[in-house]
């Protein structure tokens, strides 16, 4: 039987890696698809505007958002007021720059609370397996069942309405997905050989989980996140609509629409650009999501 | 080679794994017991090539699994070199693996997706000794090489090789520890015909060159004909038969063992028309409930009475050793 591959001789060590065809990982492929998805790229362009311009905008422009001026109440766009002022004469652009970056913040902080509770919680859980599993999943159910913005109302009502305790509320309530997703990863995972492979090995059990388990559940994770963002930016948008969110004179895009929704019919452009920058987020965010998970997933790289 | 020395290189001494089977949501209870692997008595020499056979569920794999200590045996010992491998503490174990390894069957699974081959070699090498960095990429080449892969995919990732060069990658890493002793789990069932006798070549190649000692296992017969020195028959989890490969399939014992013997199509037109073909009635027992005294009885055309009492002690025929009470009855 005679071997089909050749056998070329062995070049020196240093050599070994300039002369090495390069490989494509499946992050590198991943991009590579992900960057062929135009709404995903124009989203995540979007975003990225969306983020410089209400981290850096309400610097940039020459009202303070809670600046007010009683004798320019509910004025239309102006020169000097691009979107026009609210009922107390604030400029509508400062505030709606200032709400992005309360409601962006409010979407990564919370997200990255879920992240950090979830993978922990799901990782440990699928890893140990058999009744440790069994327990820790009953009590996400049991959470699950919660009605839970009733939970984050009360939350509110009892600690008062704090935005640091907001990030944590809400953190707190989605991290229950999170956990499932990374929990189902881990346990398919472990099944799959190669992790056998590396306990045959005799590799430390750190080392199976940060460098064989860590980088083939990111995939499901980082997706699951972009979908996270706009989940709970709607669910801070939801609190705020009800009064319960951020407190004047701070503002979101939540309360910024509450606002506008309220004197709608004589000062339309108050709802009208805080909703609509929200919508295009949101938008953006779940076609970048979208795509990612397009992009991630493993069963589209076999074609 | 030496022949029946004073400890065997593999003993294996009343193997048993046992899966119990669970009911219950909150408060578990064992309502069965899988009888994966019953009591599996095997000793092997240094640098032999064991084929290991029988049909799907009869235990094989968890047989390799467990020797290999990635399963925990429920009773019996396995001992490597005198060495006790049951029992060993976490720490010691993973000292202790150094010295035996696997090879999977599916080796599109078998590989980290995510890592390059120089990755996931480097990794294995340095699992158990310490490389200099500069020294590594040259090791990982000479493994390669050694596998009849080009140094040249060191940088690839395992979605960019064909079935074949994944398995060499996947024996490759197996190697890269040095072991003495190697598990193969139907490492060619997942590979086309014609690859699959180039990594069976690659493994007795490699089984000769570096004297280990290759658990080869297999359903596929004549695969395990082409590469074993001697055989052992598995049945519901036992070994039936054990012997040399050629004696075992020119003048196979048990009665298990003749008819996956002539289940074997012979690749010549005019005697495979007069093959005589041993059908075994009914399917194989499950192992959650086997038949009382010898396993294969319900289905044997030899059976008597006697049969349903107990499990049949080894007789030794030769360089053979069988499990039949009935070889005097057979022709």
């Amino acid at each position: 039987m005679a071997e089909i591959l050749p056998q070329p001789k062995m070049p020196p060590a240093s050599d070994l890696f300039e002369q090495a065809e390069q490989g494509h990982s499946l992050w590198q492929d991943a991009w590579h698809r992900l960057r062929k998805n135009h709404m995903a790229v124009i989203g995540g362009i979007f975003i990225l505007i969306m983020g410089i311009a209400s981290f850096f905008g309400p610097m940039m422009v020459e009202h303070g958002y809670q600046e007010q001026n009683l004798e320019l109440r509910e004025t239309p766009p102006s020169a000097d007021h691009l979107l026009g002022t609210d009922k107390l004469g604030r400029d509508l652009l400062a505030r709606v720059l200032y709400g992005g970056r309360i409601s962006l913040t409010v979407g990564l902080v919370a997200t990255a609370v879920s992240l950090t509770i979830g993978v922990l919680y799901g990782t440990v859980s699928g890893y140990c397996g058999g009744k440790t599993d069994a327990v820790m999943m009953r009590l996400v159910d049991i959470l699950y069942a919660l009605p839970f913005t009733i939970f984050v109302i009360l939350l509110m009502v009892f600690f008062g309405r704090d935005i640091r305790l907001m990030f944590v509320a809400i953190g707190a309530v989605e991290w229950l997905t999170m956990a499932r997703i990374v929990r189902g990863q881990v346990l398919s995972l472990r099944q799959q050989e190669f992790i056998e492979a590396c306990i045959a090995l005799g590799l430390p059990m750190w080392k199976i989980i940060l460098r064989h388990l860590a980088p083939n559940v990111l995939g499901p994770v980082i997706v699951y996140s972009t979908l996270t963002i706009p989940a709970v930016m709607l669910l801070e948008a939801f609190l705020s609509f009800l009064g319960l969110g951020v407190q004047e004179p701070m503002c979101s895009w939540g309360s910024l629409i509450k606002e506008g929704a309220e004197i709608m019919e004589e000062a339309p452009w108050l709802l009208l650009f805080p909703g609509s920058l929200f919508a295009a987020t949101l938008f953006s965010l779940n076609f970048l999501g979208d795509g990612l998970r397009d992009a991630l997933d493993p069963r589209a790289s076999k074609d | 080679m030496t022949d029946q020395s004073a400890t065997p290189f593999l003993d294996i001494q009343g193997l048993k794994t046992h899966f119990p089977v669970e009911k219950g949501i909150f408060f578990r209870k064992t309502v069965a017991t899988v009888k994966a692997v019953d009591g599996v008595d095997l000793q092997l020499r240094q640098g032999e090539i064991l084929g290991l056979v029988g049909e799907s569920g009869c235990g094989k794999s968890t047989l390799g699994r467990t020797m290999l200590q990635l399963l925990e045996p429920t009773e019996g010992s396995v001992k490597l070199e005198g060495r006790e491998l049951v029992g060993l503490s976490g720490s010691e174990l993973r000292a202790a693996r150094k010295d035996f390894q696997m090879i999977f069957q599916d080796p599109y699974a078998s590989l980290n997706p995510r890592m390059t081959v120089y990755d996931t070699l480097a990794e294995a090498i340095l699992a158990h000794k310490s490389v200099h960095k500069s020294k590594l990429p040259e090791k990982v080449a000479e493994l390669m090489n050694k596998v009849g892969l080009s140094p040249r995919f060191i940088k690839k990732y395992p979605h960019e090789f064909s079935g074949g060069q994944r398995q060499r990658i996947a024996i490759a890493r197996a190697l890269a520890v040095e072991p003495k002793f190697l598990v193969a789990d139907e490492a060619v069932s997942a590979l086309d015909v014609s690859i699959q006798a180039q990594i069976i070549n690659l493994l007795a190649n490699l089984s000769r060159e570096m004297n280990l000692t290759l658990i080869f296992i297999s359903h596929d017969l004549s695969v395990v004909k082409h590469i074993a020195d001697r055989i052992a028959v598995m049945y519901l989890g036992r070994i039936v038969e054990f012997g040399p490969a050629e004696t075992l399939f020119d003048d196979p014992l048990h009665p298990y063992t003749r008819a996956l013997v002539s289940a074997v199509p012979v690749p010549d037109p005019d005697r495979e028309r007069e093959r005589q073909r041993i059908l075994l009635p009914g399917d194989p027992p499950s192992p959650l409930n086997p038949p009382k005294g010898c396993t294969f009885h319900p289905r044997c055309p030899y059976a008597v009475e006697a049969c349903k009492a107990s499990f049949p002690a080894w007789s030794h025929q030769g360089n053979r050793q069988v499990a039949c009470i009935r070889l005097d009855a057979l022709d």
